[in-house]
């Protein structure tokens, strides 16, 4: 018979109709899925007690798919065909991949997102995500015994569209529905706000296996705000290892070892690492392919110092975050440790140091997310009395805006607004009788379009015929609950609309997010600078424009002098406009103005008389 | 009358509304649904209405609405495993069908 479970007071689920939610972390090096049973969130475990699924996915010759701890123990062997931090390649275009010579792959660019060779043929990283969700979904219907409503499946707070859409998409692909994709550090809010009930603003230190975020979280009478965010889409645990590797590298003088070789000791160096949480030093014996063989001893000192620049690199962005959220280190009430990396002791020191007092770590680092999500899961599964509601505010991570005249952005949604969002902006026509405008959406803290990243670009046409200005173009963003974007345009007249749902292109995209946050600020002065320039330039166009069109209709009203003079202050604009410097650009279209007051005086005479020629002076309504 | 927990059902409830943080027992009931004709309950409790039945076992309070007693009276609650899953299991002796999942039965 089925086996029940007790509910909250007056929810208990009719038969058959039992809302079967789970949580899912799907990390980068380990995956897990919790749900909530009797009112607890806890991880499921696998019929050998396991809650963990390593993020390992082998494909073997014949056809068969090995996930989890048995493709990782099968990774030194077949490296080519065992996949591992697969999470790193999400929605990731080759060029975006960071530390390619240290990954055995076999990468095949392909538009929008690279591919993996395998011995069963090319795979996206969708697909390999997919094979680590499939065995999380199967456990969940074994243990809960019954098919899933839905899963809230977690992404780093810095996944862009891109990655977040392959996150739905690898779920989609392993019979999952998606619920809502959830930020990690928020989900790890959830699970300790929840369990300990406790107001003020936090900080989350997330150090995953591939991804670091830093997020400040506001908890008040059960509400969770997210502040700010920041963090490094290229920065985890892994990072660690690869240290640790290495130095093995370099102390055993082995020049670029083979891919089983590099796998062997990538493997060592993460047995080490996690070796030195709990002893002082830590033996290092690898035998190689070729028959030789490495052994050393590593101290914790020693590791801690020679990844000194990697833990001061997590403070960085923890430093920003603060930033953005108007706050101190004296304001932060608690530091939540989240992820297996923060385990190192050396990290716990640090993060202790900077924020002054002792983080916390009283769930275990690894489950938090999981747990989070499990309740997020519950909640949206309509498995909770009303009077428990809780809202959960999300924040977007990068501005979005739209390309204007000169290659300057518009921001129209800030970074940090709260989510689900919806923002409205006004544009208008730049030329007279323009019927059609081009939209180019883009997300990122620079000035320039060229800087930031390129997200959909769509046309508005039909617009009627209008002088410059005239037309009111309306450009609504709307950002849904799981981040993903969607730009319309209407223009207010005709009613004319155009729109795009950003489909992202799978991180095409030559910067990686934290590096954009990071430019936006160091190049905060070049910006202002060169939106200044820009601007000038815009505006110098449009004088010189405006004067040629205007010489060419009246220019029987100056004589040669006065018109050569206007000309040359034409010449010497346009010569200016060319140049760095936006105060001569300034000067050149002052200089212009000034050249032309006459003139514009003149035909301002000239067309009144044109409009009162050959009427009487009582035919003129004054 | 009565309605009691088995051991390992104790041991749970107790351990639940501990991690619950809140709560004073567990309600046990039946209600008419399901498919073949009455649905079981099982619930944290927070307040005890006056008409309500309570039984203790284990340290555990069960309490039970009288409307729904003569339905289970008798019944010992098992927490059991099988397989992956695991939960509660009404061992009641009023049933005499129940459908094929057992989440409903008749008396």
């Amino acid at each position: 018979m089925a086996l029940l479970q007790i509910a909250e007071p007056g929810l208990s689920a009719e038969p058959h109709k039992h809302r079967l939610a789970v949580g899912i972390d799907l990390g980068t090096t380990n995956s897990l899925v919790a749900t909530v049973r009797n009112g607890i969130a806890v991880c499921l475990a696998d019929e050998s007690g396991r809650t963990m699924l390593p993020s390992a996915v082998r494909y073997l010759a014949d056809g068969g798919i090995v996930v989890g701890s048995a493709a990782l123990q099968a990774q030194a062997l077949d490296p080519r065909n065992t996949v591992v931090s697969v999470k790193r390649f999400m929605g990731r275009g080759l060029k975006d991949v960071a530390h390619i010579e240290a990954v055995p792959y076999d990468f095949e660019d392909a538009p929008g997102m690279v591919r993996l060779r395998t011995v069963q043929g090319p795979k996206t990283p969708v697909e390999v995500s997919a094979e680590i969700l499939r065995p999380l979904r199967l456990r969940a219907e074994a243990s809960l015994g019954g098919e899933l409503t839905g899963a809230v499946i977690t992404v780093p707070a810095y996944f862009d569209d891109a990655q977040r859409q392959a996150t739905k998409d690898a779920a989609t692909l392993a019979g999952i529905n998606v619920l809502r994709l959830l930020n990690e550090p928020t989900a790890a809010a959830v699970a300790y706000g929840l369990d300990n009930a406790a107001e003020g603003v936090y900080a989350v230190y997330d150090l995953g296996g591939g991804t670091f975020d830093l997020s400040i979280l506001k908890l008040s009478r059960g509400v969770f705000e997210v502040l700010s965010t920041n963090g490094d889409a290229a920065l985890g645990g892994d990072d660690f290892d690869h240290r640790l590797f290495c130095w093995m590298l370099d102390k055993a003088c082995i020049s670029p070892p083979d891919a089983a070789d590099a796998r062997r000791l990538q493997m060592k160096a993460r047995e080490v690492k996690e070796l030195l949480t709990s002893c002082e030093q830590a033996p290092v014996k690898v035998k190689l392919s070729s028959g030789e063989e490495i052994d050393l001893v590593i101290t914790r000192d020693d590791f801690a110092e020679m990844t000194r620049h990697l833990v001061q690199k997590t403070l960085a962005p923890v430093r920003k975050a603060l930033r953005d959220a108007g706050l101190t280190v004296e304001d932060i009430k608690g530091v939540v440790m989240v992820g297996g990396a923060t385990r190192m002791p050396h990290i716990q020191r640090a993060v202790a140091e900077y924020f002054r007092q002792e983080p916390l770590t009283n769930l275990d680092p690894d489950k938090v997310v999981a747990l989070g999500a499990a309740m997020q899961a519950n909640v949206l599964a309509g498995n909770r009395a009303d009077e428990d509601d809780w809202l959960l505010l999300d924040v977007i991570p990068l501005s979005l805006g739209l390309e204007t005249m000169g290659g300057l952005v518009e921001r129209v949604v800030p970074r940090n607004s709260t989510l689900p969002i919806a923002r409205a902006q006004e544009f208008t026509t730049f030329k007279d009788g323009q019927t059609a405008m081009a939209f180019h959406v883009v997300q990122g803290e620079r000035e320039l379009v060229s800087d930031c990243r390129s997200l959909a670009r769509f046309e508005l046409r039909g617009i009627p015929p209008m002088v410059a200005g005239a037309a009111r173009i309306r450009v609504t963003f709307q950002v849904d609950a799981d981040g993903l974007l969607s730009v319309s345009a209407r223009e207010m007249s005709s009613g004319v609309e155009a729109s795009v749902l950003v489909k992202p292109s799978y991180g095409l995209s030559d910067d990686e997010i934290a590096g954009m946050l990071r430019a936006g600020v160091e190049h905060a002065g070049d910006d202002m600078q060169a939106r200044a320039l820009r601007e000038q330039q815009v505006e110098a166009g449009r004088v010189v424009e405006a004067t040629e069109q205007a010489l060419a209709k009246d220019g029987q009203l100056l004589n040669e002098q006065e018109r050569a003079e206007i000309e040359a202050a034409i010449a010497r604009l346009r010569e200016l406009a060319r140049g760095q410097d936006h105060r001569a650009i300034k000067t050149g279209i002052d200089a212009l103005a000034r050249a032309t007051d006459e003139f514009a005086a003149r035909r301002m005479d000239n067309s009144i008389r044109a409009a009162l020629a050959g009427q009487k002076v009582d035919e003129i309504e004054v | 009358m009565s309605v009691t927990l088995s051991p390992s059902a104790a041991k749970h409830v107790a351990n639940f509304i501990a991690k619950r943080g809140k709560g004073v027992g567990i309600r046990l009931g039946v209600r008419t649904s399901g498919c073949s004709g009455m649905a079981y309950k099982l619930e944290f409790v927070d307040e005890q209405q006056a008409e309500d039945m309570v039984f203790e076992s284990h340290g555990v309070k069960v309490i039970v609405d009288p409307k729904s007693l003569p339905y289970i009276d008798g019944t010992e609650l098992d927490f059991v495993r099988e397989g992956l899953n695991e939960g509660f299991k009404f061992n009641n002796p009023n049933v005499k069908d129940e459908c094929g999942c057992g989440e409903s039965f008749n008396v």
